[in-house]
């Protein structure tokens, strides 16, 4: 039996987990945005990345196959996406649950109520299907949505749509109803939700040719376009596969916990970890050759020196003050009313940074008022808010003792665009243009790698806890 | 019963400190009744034996306020400077003494504190000293002033000039100011007489820091230590209630070696020692206890620390001199940490972690303290690159408890510590 090794990273704003293999390759991610209760959020994202793992197995066990016919990949990546969508689903219903609960015990006048749910109903109706569809054919799954991110939006939309009148009961109704949705922790039958997820796909390949009658701008997909007709075979060849990796037992040998929530977990004493050392060591994984490395999360910024064995040997962090960190972006989106998706590409537009002179995460919100009525561009607003995020960060890296070469970014602000376009020009400005910067797409799971690289390669080497300690002296004295 | 379990552990020496300060702010407490005079000084380059040589009693506001801190008084007394007009960036000892003072100036012993009859400004290294006597002076008006300006080590030696310009100053303001107050003589033989009680003193306490060599080590040179060099940088130089105390605290160390004991905590025998640090920069006193804790908890033993070099760096080879007593103590002076330039205290750090076998450096920067802070990230880096060991950086105040983060420090300190256990693990990988 194969092992595999678990990192949970706990951050402020989200949750990670990572499962690899005996030779340290990624195998599954899970994320979520849970935080009422770390204990859940752990779980949920444990989960999901377990989910993830069977896809990626699948997947690995057929790549012989996959590179002969890439209709075998097209339709995995198809079937992952949908069982994404059939996970939805049942959280939807769940939120469905809540938000009728809410509005029984709200409303106490009979016709009031029945109003609400009269509409909570409608707006379901009309979401849902939009929904699906950008599951199944635009990929949505894959583009680490949260399920609140996903729905809001959509909720938002239709309540927009209502009289102005109705807007405060169905906020109300909404924000009562959607953490404790969120906050569930569902136990998912994996064969369940795959036989569902293949019968999905069933019908949309089935309706090929009509999906591209209705919709002219799809683009000519050659994957998909060698699936129509065949799509039977395809999934009676796959099925067995699939049926085979529903029944693997997925033994986590081992795992680490770290991040702000680590102390909260559920994991033995010996299995928690400082998520400075995490990310260090996961960044270590991915680039051998790094040296320094720059995290920033959500509230929080760290500078870290590694050496050659991806060991921290000094490190800087924010505090007292989190302007600068992700959470000063959400607050930034919030205050111009966009998603946190839409911020780097906007500032990328950006043809002149304004100078924001602030520092503070709540006077930057009153700067950027004040500048938008001055007349000044939103994209030029937005260019200087990162840019001052990075300047922010480049302190806080000289403070730690400087770049060194190679440099590796991290976290979950490593997807924002901007950030790294004007990270690269200061690093390249004050320490030269010979640093190779790192940014890898997984940086946000980068705390939960190094948990798990933790867990797979050190697992003698316990923190503070009574065995932990035994067997440590037992093996300094062999050093010696 | 429970009450007694939760005490804190004492050494017979601990009491003997104890009883020592409580006698001495008994004394400042009557001093209006037995007529003493009453000098308030610093701890850095005081001139204690002088001060005690003409009968009169030091007090110290900077130990004034870190005893506030300790006694969870400072926010209060901080808040009512600050009403009065101190910037919330000024010395938050400073800003203690202040509200102290305005609060009745009630000492750490719930004793009123005499008002002082001199203000003897004898600083080193710190600029901020000035500004709070020049405080003083107004809050206590008509109250003589002696300065006593002490040469900062710029170059990283005392030249026989410099020892020149302070006994000229010793002489010609800060003695005859002394006699005036006093109404007495300067007694040069009563003066040789307490410098070989202060000599024998200095050669006790750097037997005990030095203690700290042996593994495990029998001290914790800075939880430990600050409490360790209390009479030494206070009112007891000089005396024989020093020597007698420092001869029981150095045979309660012996004790500990011969027994192969660890360092004793406020929770008793500290367990296996799994950590020797190296400390630079003052202790936060407002969590002195807690702060303390997470240390100990996880094995943590600080086998050196700058700070407890702030009243004299003896351990370098200083003592006060029977024979040159007014030219020892402008050497004193001049020798004390804060006193010392960036290079010097590179260079005593760097030895710290070789002569200690240290596993680590930390630095707690203290916020309000630029005298300490300026310079701590060079020295930082400085010690990495020279000794190779892991070094780690906190932050926190003297006594403003604002600027105590505990879930702060605690996470920096943890990744701190497992920074140390992983290295220590993977080199002895390595090496096999």
């Amino acid at each position: 039996m194969k092992n595999f090794f678990l990192g949970v990273d706990l951050g402020s704003t989200t949750s990670k987990a990572v499962i690899i293999n005996e030779e340290d390759q990624i195998i599954g991610r899970g994320i979520t945005n849970t935080r009422s209760n770390y204990s859940v959020a752990a779980d949920i994202a444990r989960d999901e990345a377990v989910f993830n793992g069977r896809f990626s197995i699948l997947k690995k066990k057929l790549s012989g196959e996959i590179a002969a016919r890439s209709e075998y990949k097209k339709y995995i990546d198809d079937l992952e996406s949908v069982f994404q969508y059939e996970q939805f689903k049942v959280r939807l219903d769940k939120l469905g649950d809540e938000l009728l609960k809410t509005c029984r015990s709200y409303f106490k006048e009979q016709q009031k109520q029945e109003e609400i749910i009269g509409h909570l109903r409608n707006i379901r109706r009309s979401f849902k299907p939009v929904i699906k569809h950008d599951y199944l054919y635009n990929n949505l799954g894959s583009r680490n949505q949260f399920f609140r991110d996903i729905v809001s939006e959509k909720y938002n939309e239709e309540v927009g749509k209502l009289s102005m009148s109705l807007f405060e009961p169905l906020m109300t109704v909404w924000d009562k109803s959607i953490s404790p949705a969120e906050n569930q922790l569902i136990t998912f039958d994996f064969a369940e939700l795959v036989q569902k997820a293949m019968d999905e796909l069933d019908e949309k390949y089935k309706n090929i040719p009509d999906t591209y009658a209705d919709n002219e701008s799809v683009n000519f997909d050659a994957e998909l376009n060698l699936l129509k007709g065949n799509y039977n075979q395809v999934s009676e060849t796959l099925r067995k596969h699939i049926e085979e990796i529903t029944r693997l037992d997925f033994k986590i040998t081992n795992m680490t916990g770290t991040g702000y929530g680590r102390a909260l977990l559920p994991f033995p004493e010996d299995c928690i970890r400082s998520e400075i050392l995490c990310h260090a060591f996961g960044a270590h994984a991915i680039f051998p050759d790094t040296r320094t490395v720059l995290d920033i999360g959500g509230q929080d910024t760290k500078a870290i020196q590694v050496d050659k064995y991806g060991l921290v040997t000094s490190f800087q962090m924010n505090d007292r003050c989190a302007a600068g960190c992700g959470r000063y972006l959400g607050y930034i989106a919030d205050e111009m009313s966009i998603s946190l998706n839409e911020l780097g590409p906007m500032a990328l537009q950006s043809e002149k940074e304004v100078t924001i002179c602030s520092t503070c995460t709540v006077f930057a919100g009153a700067e950027l008022r004040e500048l938008t009525n001055m007349g000044e561009k939103r994209e030029d607003i937005l260019g200087g808010l990162h840019k001052a995020i990075i300047m922010r960060a480049m302190s806080l890296i000289a403070r730690s003792g400087g770049v060194f070469n190679e440099f590796t970014f991290t976290g979950g602000v490593a997807r924002n665009p901007a950030v790294i376009k004007y990270l690269t020009h200061f690093i390249e400005e004050s320490y030269g243009t010979d640093i190779k910067i790192n940014i890898h797409t997984d940086s946000i799971f980068m705390g939960a790698l190094g948990g798990a690289m933790f867990a797979r390669r050190n697992i003698r080497a316990e923190l503070p806890s009574k065995s932990g300690k035994k067997e440590f002296s037992n093996e300094s004295s062999a050093a010696n | 019963m429970k009450t007694q379990e939760q005490e804190v552990v004492k050494e017979k020496s601990m009491l003997i400190q104890k009883e020592m300060l409580a006698n001495l702010f008994t004394e400042l407490s009557n001093s209006r009744e037995t007529g003493k005079k009453v000098v308030y000084t610093f701890v850095p380059g005081n001139l204690t034996e002088l001060i005690l040589s003409f009968d009169m009693l030091p007090v110290y506001p900077e130990i004034n306020a870190l005893q506030s801190g300790m006694r969870k008084k400072s926010a209060g007394y901080i808040r009512d400077a600050e009403k009065l007009g101190f910037s919330e960036d000024v010395c938050t000892y400073v800003k203690c003494d202040i509200g102290m003072m305005l609060n009745g100036n009630i000492g750490p012993t719930g004793e009123k504190l005499p008002p002082p009859d001199l203000l003897l400004l004898s600083y080193t290294g710190c600029f901020t000293f000035m500004k709070w006597f020049e405080n003083l002076e107004r809050l206590y008006p008509g109250v003589p002033v002696a300065m006593l300006h002490t040469p900062y080590q710029e170059d990283g030696n005392v030249t026989p000039e410099q020892i020149d310009y302070m006994v000229k100053q010793l002489n010609e303001d800060v003695i005859p100011k002394m006699e005036a107050v006093s109404g007495k003589k300067l007694d040069m033989n009563r003066l040789s007489q307490m410098m070989v009680n202060s000599a024998t003193s200095e050669d006790l306490l750097v037997k005990i820091l030095q203690s700290a060599k042996n593994k495990p080590s029998p001290i914790d040179a800075y939880f430990a230590g600050v409490y360790y060099i209390g009479p030494m940088f206070t009112a007891f130089r000089g005396t024989s209630e020093a020597v007698d105390y420092y001869s029981q605290l150095n045979n309660e160390v012996q004790d500990r070696i011969s027994k192969g004991l660890g360092p004793i905590t406020p929770e008793g025998e500290i367990g296996e020692e799994k950590f020797r640090l190296v400390v630079e920069g003052p202790p936060n006193w407002t969590n002195f206890r807690e702060f303390w804790k997470i240390f100990y908890d996880m094995g943590a033993v600080i086998v050196a620390s700058s700070y407890t070099k702030v009243g004299g760096v003896y351990d370098l080879g200083f003592r006060h001199d029977p024979a040159h007593p007014l030219e020892s103590l402008s050497r004193y002076c001049m020798g004390c940490y804060t006193n010392m330039n960036l290079p010097q205290r590179v260079d005593l750090l760097a030895d710290y972690v070789t002569e200690y076998s240290a596993d680590g450096f930390l630095i707690n920067s203290i916020k309000s303290c630029n005298s300490f802070s300026a310079g701590q990230l060079m020295i930082m880096r400085e010690i990495e690159h020279r000794t190779g060991i892991p070094v780690g950086f906190i932050e926190s105040d003297l006594v403003d408890p604002r600027y105590f983060s505990y879930a702060n420090i605690k996470n920096r300190l943890e990744s701190f510590f497992q920074m140390l256990e992983q290295r220590r693990i993977i080199m002895s990988q390595e090496q096999r």
